[in-house]
């Protein structure tokens, strides 16, 4: 051993565990840097020296991966009905949000939300009627994840809705969302109310017909750039999209009152876009699904392409394991409730709109999102040390979504789950809360820490093609 | 009384500060005893046989905060748990200092901040410090295991790596190093000056350097390797690692060996790494009676300080030092008087030493072997292993001459090191002072960063108590430049009645002479 030069090198320390040292080091001035460790998530030791063996392997994996998912180019193109264009879609097939869920493990909003759904599409005449029928076997049930769609909280996707398509222009595929329904007593928040189903059929009547055309003479519109726009005027485009919302309104306005049947009704939608600051989750979520959807199938990566919540699991999907999903138990979010709900009436994490955290955006960008950062515990500086921390688990930086406030510093993307085990740093998403019960619609916001159960078996199952493939 | 508990999820925290929090929580009123710990196997195990355990804390994982607390009414409990959630909500992700810092959550996060970093200094729990050790290594970084529990088979394989890398690894269960001026772990503010240190004892280089800073000379490196690297398996890989780095360093002059008695096969390897050096050596291998060609082998730590300072000073290591001929004559008179104080008390025959530094246990011990005229093999007990002496077979009870390490394993689990909690500590100092056995208590004090920031008003109060009883004699290892202050603490332990020394090597030395004059008299 011959040392080459610490001897005649500056010290310059990484200090790993006891703070105490941290604080040694800081009065002796030398110049250090503390690190905030924590356990790693509990893997096999086979799968650990897999994957300690595998590093180059899966990094090259994983670059291949983020260069497709950085590489995307989400361009909304059109509208039309789920049945008619959503893969696979039956007239006895509900979509739904997050990973695999029978009747009998559905959490409450979403079997109000598929309730509501059967009721809207005629198959039952009353909510009792509805939840015999799902219970019957005669209606099928499958993750929206599984049809190039995403829907959000409940997810429910039946075949008369209306749905976006977005085409990702640089590999070709589409990806579907519904339309968003707005705040308060709503579908996807497990209400189905004769006043919920009401507004979907309006919905279904007037708005789609009249976004339909008016898209029709815009021609694609680039929800890349849209977003990117957003980031810098506040938005993380999950749990605030009032900025995205805005410039969605200003591209598509002008286009409504062109092609709307007649004044009256061309200023009903506007307003319903107008005053719906959620209105562009649902692009959001399906332009994160689109850049995301060609991202797999990577032998070796362990980039994360899909992270969803049936409100009973939460579930992920690896680039490297093929379709399987990995599930644990969806965990209550930290929120702040609505006058009157308390976390006693939260129902676990829900939704498919942890896509667009696993694309980049949500929690990943809330550090160009001060304004939600009252969900995060109250200050700026957290929001900027979240997504900070997201850059230890993730294998790129967006080159299109830039943050502001570190400089234009590109988004964290493309998470790694062996680095989310390796560092025990937990994906963070910001999040709407439903009640858990059905009927009753959303009592909060928050934020969560994903849980290390999917994770886990994640890197398990991918240690184990690894070791396959050898 | 009641017993409550929660968990609190994610909530990671290193020991030292939950150790710290439930001292706090400790001094709470109405709370009789409080556990914060992370909720490994271990430590349920230890909530378990201290009866804190409860069912709702059994399914916590390593990285979930587990909270139980005894108090005098659930009231106060759920105070104080709450209380404790509260300082975790306001504690993490503190930024102050530029927010890019505060989020660091790995080495290569750090990295990113600090891309030049030369060295991580690893004190995570010993299952994730292999690990944490490898991943240092491949990115280029010298690495300083500060944690123990890693397998000697992990120990190898970094030490190989690192080897052919050109890279140091200090550890595992390495308690202290120097480099480049800067202390690290528990170490010292030493002068900088031409002595190079290679130690595979933690406390053992804490002395050396301090003496030799005390004796105005200084310290160009001081290289720790962990008390495994001499044994046969790892085959000193970094100690001999050590002496060419600091053969090879033109600000190193004298280079000053410090460990137990290391495998013949190390042995060798250091023989010759010590021969290719071409500078002067002195060595203190505590207990070995092997000597190394051109190597100046010193019996004691203090005698090893010394050599290397007067060699550094250009004298000869081996002429008589006068300094330490002086303090001979003044012992004897000191030792004198503590007979006298202790005449009567026909009873009080046995040695009692509580040590907090390991390797000072190890060098009375073998200070007491080489005075075997005074303590015959079967009157010395310790709860470390040294031939040909007893090990306690219960290391709370002492029995005749009895030295005890209180850095080891049946004292420290769930507690702090005895360096930074003295309580522990203290209640044996009383124990052993109010047992009619007790001829004498010796003690160490080490001062330096990372230990506790004021030792005498801890241990000063207890001395002063055990000194109606029985002579105290205790050393103070450390410099003026701690902290702590040396001149100060040693002013404060002679107020409270203690005889204070600047070395263990003298205060074994005055404890040695005291009971064989006791022995003389009867």
């Amino acid at each position: 051993m011959s040392n080459k030069g610490l001897f005649s090198e500056k010290l310059k320390i990484v200090n790993i565990g006891l703070r105490s040292f941290k604080e040694t080091l800081d009065v002796s001035g030398a110049e250090s840097i503390h690190v905030e460790w924590k356990p790693p998530v509990g893997i096999t030791a086979d799968a650990a020296k897999i994957l300690a063996g595998s590093r180059v392997r899966i990094e090259e994996a994983n670059l291949k991966a983020a260069a497709i998912i950085n590489g995307g180019s989400p361009k909304l193109v059109g509208m039309g009905s789920a049945i008619d264009v959503v893969p696979g879609m039956q007239k006895n097939l509900i979509l739904h949000a997050g990973p695999p869920v029978s009747w009998e493990r559905m959490c409450g909003p979403m079997r109000g939300a598929v309730m509501g759904a059967l009721v809207y599409e005629g198959f039952a005449k009353t909510p009792e009627d509805a939840g015999s029928l799902a219970a019957s076997g005669k209606i099928r049930f499958e993750p929206c994840h599984e049809h190039q769609a995403v829907g959000p909280m409940a997810g429910i996707i039946s075949a008369s809705m209306p749905v976006f398509i977005v085409r990702n222009e640089t590999h070709g595929n589409l990806s579907f969302c519904t339309q968003n329904e707005g705040l308060g007593k709503v579908l996807r928040y497990g209400a189905y109310a004769p006043e919920v189903i009401e507004h979907l059929r309006w919905m279904e009547k007037t708005l789609y017909p009249v976004l339909k055309n008016a898209l029709v003479s815009t021609g694609p519109l680039d929800l890349k750039a849209l977003i990117a726009q957003a980031l810098h005027m506040g938005d993380e485009v999950h749990n605030r999209n009032r900025a995205a919302t805005s410039l969605f309104y200003r591209a598509i306005a002008p286009h409504i009152v062109r092609t709307a049947p007649d004044t009256g009704t061309a200023v009903r939608v506007l307003d319903f876009i107008n005053g719906n600051d959620h209105f562009f989750l649902n692009l959001s979520m399906a332009a994160s699904k689109a850049v995301l959807d060609p991202a797999s199938g990577i032998e070796s990566s362990s980039v994360v392409t899909v992270m969803a919540r049936n409100g009973t699991d939460f579930g992920i999907k690896l680039s490297g394991t093929g379709g399987e999903w990995f599930t644990g138990e969806a965990p209550v979010p930290d929120a702040l409730f609505f006058a009157g709900f308390t976390r006693e009436d939260a129902n676990p994490d829900i939704g498919d709109s942890a896509i667009t955290e696993t694309g980049g955006l949500g929690g990943f960008a809330i550090a160009a999102s001060p304004a939600i950062v009252k969900f995060v515990g109250g200050r700026a500086e957290d929001a900027i040390s979240y997504t900070m921390q997201m850059y230890e688990i993730t294998a790129s930086e967006s080159p299109a979504y830039q943050i502001p406030g570190l400089d234009f510093r590109g988004t964290p993307t493309g998470i790694d789950a062996v680095k989310v085990v390796q560092k025990g740093v937990m994906p963070f998403i910001d999040t709407g809360v439903a009640h858990k019960k059905p009927g009753v619609g959303q009592v909060g916001a928050g934020v969560l820490s994903a849980p290390e159960e999917p994770f886990r078996k994640a890197v398990e199952g991918l240690a184990a093609r690894l070791a396959g493939n050898k | 009384m009641i017993i409550k508990g929660s968990v609190k999820k994610g909530a990671y925290s290193d020991s030292v500060s939950l150790m710290a929090a439930a001292k706090r929580v400790c001094a709470m009123p109405g709370v009789l005893d409080a556990a914060l710990v992370m909720g490994t196997r271990e430590n349920k195990s230890i909530l378990q046989s201290s009866g804190m355990m409860l069912p709702v804390l059994e399914g916590a994982s390593d990285a979930d905060l587990v909270v139980s607390i005894k108090a005098e009414s659930a009231a106060v409990a759920d105070a104080v748990i709450r209380d404790i959630e509260k300082h975790l909500k306001d504690s993490p992700a503190k930024p102050g200092s530029g927010s890019a810092r505060s989020s660091v959550r790995s080495l290569d996060g750090a990295l990113k901040v600090m891309p030049d970093a030369n060295l991580a200094l690893i004190s995570v729990a010993g299952r994730y410090a292999g690990a944490e050790a490898r991943s240092a290594l491949e990115r280029g970084l010298n690495v300083m295991i500060f944690s123990d529990n890693v397998t000697v088979e992990e120990e190898i394989v970094l030490k190989q790596e690192a080897a052919s890398k050109g890279l140091f690894v200090m550890g595992p269960d390495c308690g202290t190093a120097l480099i480049n001026g800067v202390p690290l772990g528990f170490a010292n503010a030493v002068r900088r000056g031409p002595i190079g240190i290679v130690a595979a004892s933690g406390t053992g280089l804490q002395e050396v350097s301090c003496i030799c800073s005390n004796l105005g000379q200084g310290i160009s490196q001081a290289i720790g390797t962990g008390g495994r690297d001499v044994k046969k398996e790892v085959g000193g890989i970094m100690f001999v690692g050590g002496i060419r780095a600091l053969a090879a360093d033109p600000d190193t002059r004298v280079l000053l060996l410090v460990s137990k008695p290391p495998h013949k096969d190390v042995l060798q390897k250091i023989s010759l790494a010590v021969k290719e050096a071409k500078k002067p050596v002195v060595s203190v291998f505590l207990g070995s009676k092997e000597v190394m060609p051109g190597v100046f082998a010193a019996r004691t730590l203090e005698e090893a300080a010394h050599a290397a300072a007067a060699i550094a000073s250009g004298t000869n290591a081996a002429a008589p030092n006068a300094a330490l001929v002086a303090r001979m004559k003044t012992d004897k008179d000191l030792v004198k008087k503590l007979a006298l104080a202790l005449d009567g008390k026909k009873n009080r025959r046995f040695l009692r030493a509580l040590y907090s530094g390991g390797t000072f246990a190890s060098e009375a011990l073998v200070m007491m072997r080489d005075a075997a005229d005074v303590f015959a093999p079967g009157s010395v007990h310790a709860n470390i292993a040294l031939e040909p002496f007893n090990k306690l077979e219960d290391s709370w009870k002492s029995r005749e001459h009895t030295v005890i390490d209180l850095g080891e394993d049946e004292f420290t689990v769930g507690r702090p090191h005895p360096m930074i909690d003295y309580t522990l500590r203290n209640r044996k100092i009383i124990e052993e002072a109010a047992s009619p056995e007790t001829a004498l208590l010796l003690l160490d004090v080490v001062l330096g960063y990372g230990s506790h920031p004021d030792p005498s008003s801890e241990i000063a109060p207890v001395i002063r108590e055990a000194c109606r009883s029985v002579p105290v004699i205790c050393a103070v290892t450390g410099t003026d430049a701690d902290p702590q202050g040396r001149a100060r603490t040693i002013m404060e332990l002679r107020a409270a009645g203690a005889v204070v020394t600047e070395s263990n090597a003298h205060a074994c030395s005055l404890a040695i002479e005291l009971i064989r004059t006791i022995e003389n008299v009867q």
